[in-house]
């Protein structure tokens, strides 16, 4: 499997996902992953899978002795794993920016020289590809898909690769001409692609090309809230001490995402009610028209943006929200909606977002759609009835969502596709 | 001899239009014209007038031997009044062969029988009137909104007087006995209870048109034998659904009505006879009571009211309707009225359900039960404000009916005193000229209606002052106040 982050260091939403699929594999029973990380930090929990360290695997010959290398990779990789792969070199890169172990250095994370990283990543692959025994190649994003192509032409294994995001969602139609090719060529030469959502399967087929019968469906899900987190969402004050009610947009400032739908929302909102606030947690381009947009329509005092928000922080938010709104206008699938019915605030999601196929219990609304928005909003405030209805059965459907469920239906792909290959 | 009773259910719900919250106060039309003329005139088209067309040829042909009922809500008389009056023409062409009986339902095809006796009582007497101006007799027999009944509800009706009601014929309920027999109300053994057989009725009204279903296609005299086969004693077969059945659950295109037509001809060669249930009531003798201590309907396989009042949504929606239930009795204000009938039927209810329904439900112009929820919640808000708009909230309703009654009894005071005037009057100007000379008498009669005129225009004035008084002084008027609505009580 080869991905690109993984948690504790989460730098976008593709660890989280990653985590949860190789758990969900984990649970089959019969199922080992090999997972490769460019820049692994060595406090990964590596219960599920085994983690490649890319930044640790050699391409050119090196004769370094063994002290020497377990001294250099600490718990990174055994130096027995560095000696297995030095044999598998299969071409001389010398002429690349190596260190002394003959290993190229990560950035990590998403920098500027990200295409630079992705080639080097693939060359890496083919080492890896050449030294290791595996049924199937399955990748993740399409900064990992040359790697796939790559190891799938070394061992002639079918190549799985997952759409977590097109560049269609993240550029609304003006796509970068580098990334579409990398994410076409990766489709081109998958043999089954998985995709978080219908939404996205849909993009693929038409904006990709792509054979609809190679194309899947496949939803995320969500690990049940850890204790510490359980802990922050239970302080919530009852009902009857939330004087003022507070409803929440959570998520970058950006066009994707449609916050200035929920200005629009708020304004109708608050020419009618009094006692709601509206909270912008994030940050992003958008966030000083936004900003402006609010002074211009005089509801700056109920409107506040306190910045980014991670980790504990998302969490804080949640607890003291009534309501969760995502207006996207195009989300592959989008896990904060699942993340707060879990803390039991009850969302209102476009129906443009890939979990809206999966979740039942909230309110979708089209996202140009304000004023249904608008009065969706105001029902949950005025409405305690509502409130509580999709508050406890919310927090009842997601938590049927598991990545259990979700490794069974990659492992039925996956039998499926070894069969016709 | 067994005996069908057919028994057809008329009701189109009034669609409420998208309501959004900024419109509460400020807009006060809450329905959906186009989609209820749409409605209607297609379920006309397509179901009711084949349907009743096809009745009536069956009264022309079999005379007597063939008899039906229906029901018809208030809220679709008005539907159909409005837009498809020639329906309302058939049902009154169709009740002059005599074959047909009408029945009573509340107004509103509500679920005013789960929580409000008074609400229920004036609807079903307003939708029994109303048979009465179009069919010229008034209904016996009850049927409730979607077959609801309980104890307590069959208790309630056999106070209004009706003989007998019609329902669900639901396993939970029944068990081991069958719903062929007349049974009776376990609260008053005068109401005697009609059970709806669902096998018999749902393979007409759901499966008639199903290829998948192994008994298809289902022919007249398949039917027929089932029926006669039944044991000896089971003489009561009561074969209820909508009148939608015929049209649009089951396409005309499945034949269906030649089906119906047919039914008389087969069951006279196998000794079986049709009756309307007011008959069946008159013939039979009731078996034995029936206990229904929890609301039971011919709704979902569950047979109850969960579709309706499942969810904490619904039972809020619910009692937030009935909570102003009084106030809207007292009102008088026509606008107010129509608007309760129509926000109170079921259908609306219905649409906010969370149960798992098949996929072919009808969700209206919602497309989640949340959406439902809401849209009806901001009606209500506004519909709300309006009742508490009529009257000042900080009086009781018991003061203010009270206070009503005052005024309404004054009011007849002063007509009665009025007439007493112009009684007096009249015969005072007959005396007067005995006593005065001819001459002077124009001169007089000119005076007197001046004189009359002032008196009656005070009068009129002192009930205003009356209604204005208690409200700003309530303590001091209080006790005289509630005295006259004691002595009314008693009177009525």
């Amino acid at each position: 499997m080869f991905g690109w982050e993984y948690p504790p260091h989460v730098f976008g939403g593709l660890a989280t996902a990653n985590y949860g699929i190789t758990h969900g594999l984990q649970a089959l029973g019969d199922m080992e992953t090999l997972l490769c990380l460019p820049r692994p930090f060595g406090d990964e929990e590596q219960d599920a899978c085994k983690i490649i360290g890319m930044n640790s695997v050699p391409i050119a010959w090196r004769d370094v002795n063994y002290d020497y290398v377990r001294q250099r990779l600490g718990n990174i990789m055994s130096p027995d794993d560095y000696y297995r792969y030095r044999e598998h070199i299969y071409a001389d890169f010398n002429y690349m920016h190596v260190n002394d172990l003959g290993c190229m250095e990560f950035a990590g994370g998403y920098p500027s020289n990200l295409t630079e990283e992705i080639n080097n990543y693939s060359i890496i692959a083919g080492v890896v590809a050449r030294t290791e025994q595996f049924d199937i190649i399955h990748a993740h994003d399409w900064l990992t898909y040359p790697a796939g192509i790559h190891a799938k032409q070394v061992s002639g294994k079918p190549l799985v690769i997952h759409v977590h995001a097109t560049d269609f969602d993240r550029s609304r139609g003006n796509v970068n001409p580098t990334v579409y090719g990398i994410e076409r060529n990766g489709m081109d030469n998958a043999d089954c692609i998985m995709c978080v959502s219908e939404l996205t399967r849909q993009t693929v087929i038409n904006h990709y090309g792509q054979d609809p019968a190679k194309c899947f469906a496949m939803h995320n899900a969500v690990y049940p809230l850890a204790p510490e987190l359980q802990e922050i969402v239970d302080q919530r004050l009852p009902y009857k001490d939330r004087k003022e009610k507070v409803i929440t947009f959570l998520g970058r400032i950006t066009m994707q995402k449609g916050p200035e739908y929920f200005i629009e929302a708020a304004k109708r909102v608050l020419d009618r009610t009094t006692n709601v606030r509206f909270c912008f947690a994030g940050s992003g381009d958008m966030m000083n028209a936004m900003i402006d947009m609010a002074a211009a329509y005089g509801i700056a005092d109920r409107c506040h943006f306190p910045g980014f928000m991670k980790g504990k922080q998302v969490f804080e938010i949640f607890r003291d929200s009534d309501v969760y709104v995502m207006p996207s206008v195009s989300e592959p699938f989008g896990i904060s909606p699942l993340e707060a019915m879990q803390s039991g605030v009850p969302s209102i999601i476009s129906k443009q977002s890939g979990c809206a196929e999966i979740l039942d219990k909230c309110i979708k609304t089209d996202y140009w759609d304000i004023d249904a928005m608008a009065d969706a909003m105001y029902s949950l405030c005025t409405n305690d009835a509502l409130h509580e209805y999709l508050q406890v059965e919310g927090k009842k459907e997601v938590d049927g969502i598991t990545w259990e469920k979700v490794g069974q239906r990659i492992r039925k792909l996956y039998d499926q596709c070894l069969q016709r290959c | 001899m067994k005996t069908i009773c057919l028994y057809f259910e008329i009701h189109q719900n009034v669609h409420l239009k998208r309501y959004r919250f900024f419109e509460i106060g400020k807009d006060h039309y809450y329905f959906d014209d186009y989609e209820n003329e749409r409605g209607i005139t297609e379920t006309a088209e397509r179901s009711y007038i084949p349907a009743l067309k096809t009745f009536l040829e069956m009264a022309k042909l079999y005379g007597k031997a063939f008899k039906v009922a229906f029901s018809i809500s208030g809220c679709a008389i008005e539907l159909l009044e409005q837009y498809a009056p020639e329906v309302i023409e058939l049902l009154q062409e169709l009740n002059d062969t005599g074959c047909v009986e009408f029945l009573a339902e509340p107004y509103s095809h509500g679920l005013s029988s789960l929580i409000n006796e008074d609400v229920f009582r004036d609807e079903v007497g307003r939708q029994a009137k109303k048979m009465k101006e179009l069919f010229g007799k008034k209904p016996t027999v009850l049927r409730n909104s979607s077959l609801i009944y309980s104890d307590d509800i069959g208790g309630l009706v056999a106070d209004m007087g009706y003989k007998g009601m019609i329902a669900e014929g639901a396993k939970h309920i029944l068990g081991w006995k069958s719903p062929h027999f007349l049974y009776h109300c376990a609260q008053n053994p005068n109401l005697k209870l009609l059970l709806r057989d669902y096998k018999l009725s749902d393979d007409i009204s759901l499966r008639f048109n199903d290829s998948s279903w192994n008994e298809y296609p289902l022919f007249a005299d398949t039917y027929m034998d089932w029926i006669a086969q039944l044991p000896e004693e089971e003489k009561v077969i009561n074969i209820f659904m909508e009148l939608c059945a015929l049209g649009i659950y089951q396409p005309l295109s499945s034949n269906i009505l030649e089906f119906i037509k047919a039914l008389p001809a087969v069951a006279k060669d196998r000794g079986i006879t049709f009756a309307t249930p007011s008959e069946i009531i008159a013939k039979s003798k009731s078996v034995a009571p029936m206990d229904v201590p929890y609301p039971m309907s011919w709704n979902d396989e569950e047979r109850d009211t969960s579709c309706w009042l499942g969810n904490v949504m619904q039972r809020e929606a619910f009692h937030k309707l009935y909570s102003v239930a009084e106030r809207v009795l007292i009102c008088k204000d026509r606008r107010i009225t129509q608007d309760w009938d129509r926000i109170q039927a079921s259908n609306n209810f219905r649409f906010m359900t969370t149960k798992n329904v098949g996929v072919g439900f009808y969700r209206g112009i919602y497309d989640s039960p949340y959406d439902a929820f809401t849209n009806y919640m901001n009606i209500l808000g506004d519909f709300i404000n309006r009742v508490n708009a009529l009257y000042p909230l900080d009086i009781e309703n018991d003061e203010l009916n009270a206070l009503l009654t005052t005024i309404r009894n004054q009011a007849d005071e002063i007509n009665v005193k009025d007439a007493e005037i112009n009684r007096l009057q009249a015969r005072l100007s007959k005396f007067e000229p005995v006593e005065k000379e001819v001459k002077k008498a124009p001169a007089k009669k000119a005076e007197a209606p001046k004189a009359k005129a002032p008196a009656p225009a005070k009068k009129v004035e002192a009930p205003k002052a009356e209604v204005k008084a208690p409200a700003k002084k309530e303590p001091a008027k209080k006790a005289p106040a509630k005295k006259p609505a004691a002595k009314n009580k008693a009177d009525i």
